[in-house]
């Protein structure tokens, strides 16, 4: 292998950069373990693990539609909705079979990733024809339907097995699901999932991290990858060149969505109380935002950028009101800084050895 | 009677979107970015024109009128500071600056007025009595139709006769090749943004009086929707959005009546998509395919 | 109608083929059968009829608006003909899309540059034998055995490739990087790299200078030469198109106005006319 790997100079390459990416997850990881267990970090820090996880897995499966494919998304926390409830449903209801909390929190990650991968298809197989800003709007228009479509859903589970209903008069209740005296219900229609079982842990945030790194570095390095970039580059070549588009375009959406499902199975099992309309459009923009500012297909990027930016509004907390006119402020004056050739020239002034990595950037 | 009263609500939340959706499609076909601060113009428009009528207890066409003066060096002043320096920038680097210009937005107006919704009474009061007495039409409504038609109107004619309008479609369709032609590019992005920023500022007093509530998020899901109704009639297309505007409401206030309040938007939204898959450039836009 | 019937009933060309001797024992790769386009009521290209011998190197000259990039475009089906046949191999490509077409075996480069600009001169090379791959996406995640044994064999082809125009040295170069001939050099190997039997070049020496231009006709020789497969090329540098091809068809007003061997377009009068206009008795 050794030997195969020599001749292979841009894949050598890539593949050290790949492993240092590895490698510095998993020494943060382990530093960060060791924190926790010695009581150094605060309760509120504690709280921010499995979020920031969850946040750093949706904003590399973003870049992989919006960096890697070139589409811009705007509904991506629609997918992780759809795979935080059904990871929930899967994880209430499987309560009994299998009470081990870390097998069973495995299983619901495996649900939420498939459900979410079914609902890419769905919508990606009829969109994915269209462009641009004309993409972009009917992916915020899915994401708006997922979560009103959630809000409508009531879903019980006893041991004749799961009890659902659609409820958009909004006139039904849990009673109506006709629950035996055992049962439970675990989605209430517009109050969301509540009474949910925690088993989210920070170790089965760090290993989704390090799959969804795997994952979609390793796509991007292979010929799904090549041709998914290849179309981003220029969709008329790419035809030239045999790649069947829809394919390809298909592959690079749905495995985004399966990635952003089991985020969202995870995130949904941290809370024992969870409503759909956490997954709105903000969210989505919020997702984008740490793909933009880590860089479009720069996976460090979008790893940093997410764990930064959700630190951030926390750590501005003791400024409480002016926190998020201040997390505004640094957006705006990010984006001006990073494109604004005066700006990024008057940088460069600044920093003269920094110079050629931003030339390399252009 | 029932659906009459339905189709008139639905006309006049259409009409909001419209004007809306009129300066989205006008700064959009100029500036070729969606300027996800729009909605929040709408909101800064109704909370000045609020102030101005409860605080100052300025008659109510005055306030409108200081809404639309505040609204518009708004615009114009976020434009040279945010969007100006970005002009060559990716549109992705202009769209999270425009998101990050409607989180200072929201988040200045949350410190200033606070969180909790104000009631906002409408700027017009009272409603008329029709066919004895059955239909019930408010004055809001039949003014923010007539609103919005005179608005089509005139800014029709703008575009098409004037030579700021002119001006305005030359440098839509090539930057460039405008400023050889000796227009000033830069003036007219900002009378663009000027002209958006004034109907929002309208169309921000008149959703509030429809709604006869204001808070920091008000123009939010109207901003999306009425970007929504831009590109249901054709991005960038002025009868477009204004068509699409109209569509909407009178979807959303069917759907809201006879099928599901809950899930308005997302047959509002479902319309959409299938439009767009049906014509990829919405119903008035012009598709254009890229030449090999 | 299944694709074989069709096949069946089209016509036999009228037009004698422009085939050399070399090819003449053989089938041609290539027969457009009054072929034609209409955009809004103008006829951009009308009644083309062309067949292009095994191992010919054509080529397609013109006025500009004649109508040659349009014929590129009729053949790869980025826009579908409004009349007429195309046989590749002796087979109809009516149903075809562009994707399907390459993979019938045309290339094709572009008159302005379309590479795959953010990735590696390898890159775009490899990235176009990706139908000649077989490990699917989970193998490539996972890096099962035979990713590594196609990404091998695809790079060593790739080398192969780039020392044609000795650029081994750019393949990890960023596409978007090179200078304007080199761009125009990776796009011939990128359309190589796709193993057509026809491969058509649009303007291949533009913005090159003599000296380039001189070597680049003995690279498309061998290129030939070596994989044995067809060129139709849309060149203006008379010299180039003179020197290395076998038959030049004449394009005007999407019209054919001659077809033959160099000295026959050298030395015919519609030819000189639509290039220098009529010219007045001496």
């Amino acid at each position: 292998m050794t030997q195969k790997m020599n001749k292979f100079n841009s894949l050598k390459k890539t593949t050290k950069v790949d492993f240092a990416t590895y490698l510095g997850v998993i020494v943060v990881f382990i530093i960060t373990t060791i924190l926790q267990n010695n009581g150094s970090l605060k309760r509120s820090a504690i709280g921010l693990l499995v979020p920031i996880c969850c946040y750093m897995s949706m904003a590399v499966s973003l870049n992989l539609t919006v960096g890697i494919l070139g589409e811009l998304s705007l509904g991506h926390a629609g997918f992780m909705s759809v795979g935080a409830f059904s990871g929930i449903v899967a994880s209430q209801s499987l309560m009994g079979a299998i009470p081990n909390a870390p097998v069973r929190l495995a299983i619901s990650m495996v649900v939420g990733a498939i459900f979410a991968a079914i609902v890419g298809l769905l919508i990606g197989t009829p969109v994915l024809r269209l462009q641009g800003d004309y993409l972009a709007i009917v992916t915020l228009a899915f994401g708006e339907i997922i979560k009103e479509l959630i809000n409508c859903l009531i879903i019980g589970y006893d041991e004749n097995g799961l009890h659902f209903i659609f409820n958009p008069a909004g006139n039904k209740t849990v009673d109506d699901l006709g629950l035996s005296a055992s049962g439970t219900a675990i989605i209430k229609g517009a109050q969301g999932a509540t009474g949910t079982a925690t088993i989210a842990t920070f170790t089965a945030g760090f290993i989704l991290v390090m799959i969804t790194l795997i994952v979609v570095l390793n796509l991007t390095r292979s010929r799904a990858g090549r041709a998914i970039m290849a179309i981003r580059d220029n969709r008329i070549a790419a035809q030239a060149i045999g790649l069947n588009l829809t394919k390809y375009k298909l592959m690079a959406f749905v495995t985004s969505a399966a990635l952003a499902g089991a985020a969202g199975a995870l995130y949904g099992l941290n809370y024992s109380s969870l409503q759909a309309t956490k997954f709105n459009f903000n969210l989505s923009i919020l997702i984008l935002v740490f793909v933009v500012l880590g860089g479009l297909g720069n996976i460090w990027g979008s790893l940093i950028a997410a764990a930064a930016l959700t630190i951030l509004p926390e750590a501005l907390r003791q400024f409480a009101d002016f926190r998020m006119l201040i997390y505004a402020i640094v957006l705006i004056f990010v984006m001006l800084a990073t494109n604004n050739p005066q700006v990024k020239a008057f940088f460069q002034k600044l920093l003269p050895h920094h110079r050629a990595s931003a030339e390399k950037e252009d | 009677m029932e659906f009459l009263s339905y189709l008139i609500s639905g006309i006049s939340l259409g009409s909001v979107y419209a004007i809306i959706a009129l300066g989205y499609t006008m700064v959009y076909g100029i500036a070729k970015m969606l300027n996800f601060a729009h909605g929040d113009i709408i909101m800064i428009g109704g909370y000045v024109s609020f102030c101005a009528m409860f605080y100052l207890g300025l008659p109510n066409i005055v306030a409108v009128l200081l809404a639309v003066i505040v609204c518009t060096v708004l615009g114009v002043v976020i434009e040279r500071l945010a969007y100006k320096p970005l002009r060559s920038a990716p549109s992705l680097a202009v769209l999270i600056t425009a998101i990050g210009v409607s989180y200072f937005l929201q988040n200045s107006a949350l410190l200033i007025w606070k969180a909790a919704a104000r009631v906002y009474p409408p700027v017009v009061e009272g409603s008329m009595q029709l066919f004895g007495g059955k239909l019930t039409v408010s004055y809001v409504s039949l003014l923010t139709i007539a609103a919005c038609v005179v608005i089509m109107i005139g800014l029709t004619t703008f575009v098409n006769k004037s030579k700021m309008g002119k001006a305005m479609r030359a440098c839509s369709e090539d930057k460039a090749a405008a400023q050889l032609m000796g227009i000033n590019v830069n003036a007219t992005i900002s009378a663009t943004f000027a002209i958006g920023s004034a109907l929002a500022a309208i169309a921000g007093v008149l959703l509030c009086s429809f709604n006869t509530s204001l808070m920091p998020t008000t123009g939010s899901m109207p901003g999306i929707k009425a970007f929504t109704a831009a590109v249901f009639g054709g991005i960038g297309s002025i009868p477009g959005a204004f068509l699409g505007g109209l569509l909407l409401g009178i979807i959303e206030a069917m759907a809201k009546a006879y099928i599901s309040t809950n899930l308005a938007n997302s047959i509002v939204f479902a319309v959409l998509i299938v439009v767009l898959l049906v014509k990829p450039a919405g119903l008035l836009g012009k598709s254009v395919t890229e030449k090999v | 109608m299944t694709q074989k019937e069709k096949a069946k009933l089209v016509p036999v060309s009228r037009e004698p083929a422009l085939l050399t001797e070399r090819d003449a024992d053989k089938s041609p790769v290539l027969e457009c059968i009054d072929l034609g386009i209409t955009f809004g009521g103008l006829k951009a290209v009308d009644n083309f009829n062309v067949t292009i011998g095994r191992t010919e190197i054509t080529g397609l000259i013109g006025p500009n608006g004649a109508g040659k990039t349009t014929v590129f475009n009729l053949l790869t089906k980025v826009y579908q003909p409004t009349h007429g046949t195309i046989l590749l191999n002796g087979k109809d490509i009516h149903d075809l899309n562009t994707a399907q077409v390459n993979r019938a075996g045309i290339a094709r480069t572009f008159q302005n540059i379309r590479l795959f600009g953010d990735m590696t001169v390898e890159q775009n090379i490899t990235v176009a034998m990706d139908t000649q791959m077989h490990y699917t996406m989970p193998e490539g995640i996972l890096r099962l055995p035979r990713f590594w044994k196609e990404e091998h064999v695809m790079h060593e082809r790739a080398m192969e490739l780039l020392s044609i125009f000795h650029m081994e040295d750019l393949a990890n170069a960023k596409a978007n990087s090179l200078p304007y001939g080199a761009q125009r050099r990776l796009e011939i190997l990128r359309a190589l790299a796709t193993n057509p039997s026809l491969l058509l070049l649009d303007e291949p020496a533009a913005g090159m200078n003599p000296s380039e231009t001189a070597e680049l006709m003995e690279n498309i020789r061998s290129i030939r030469d070596t994989f044995k497969i067809a060129v139709l090329l849309i060149e203006h540098d008379m010299n180039l198109v003179m020197n290395i091809c076998e038959g030049i068809a004449v394009l005007n007003f999407g019209h054919v106005i001659a077809k033959g061997t160099p000295e026959d377009i050298q030395n015919n009068p519609e030819v000189i006319e639509a290039y220098l206009g009529k010219q007045k008795e001496a």
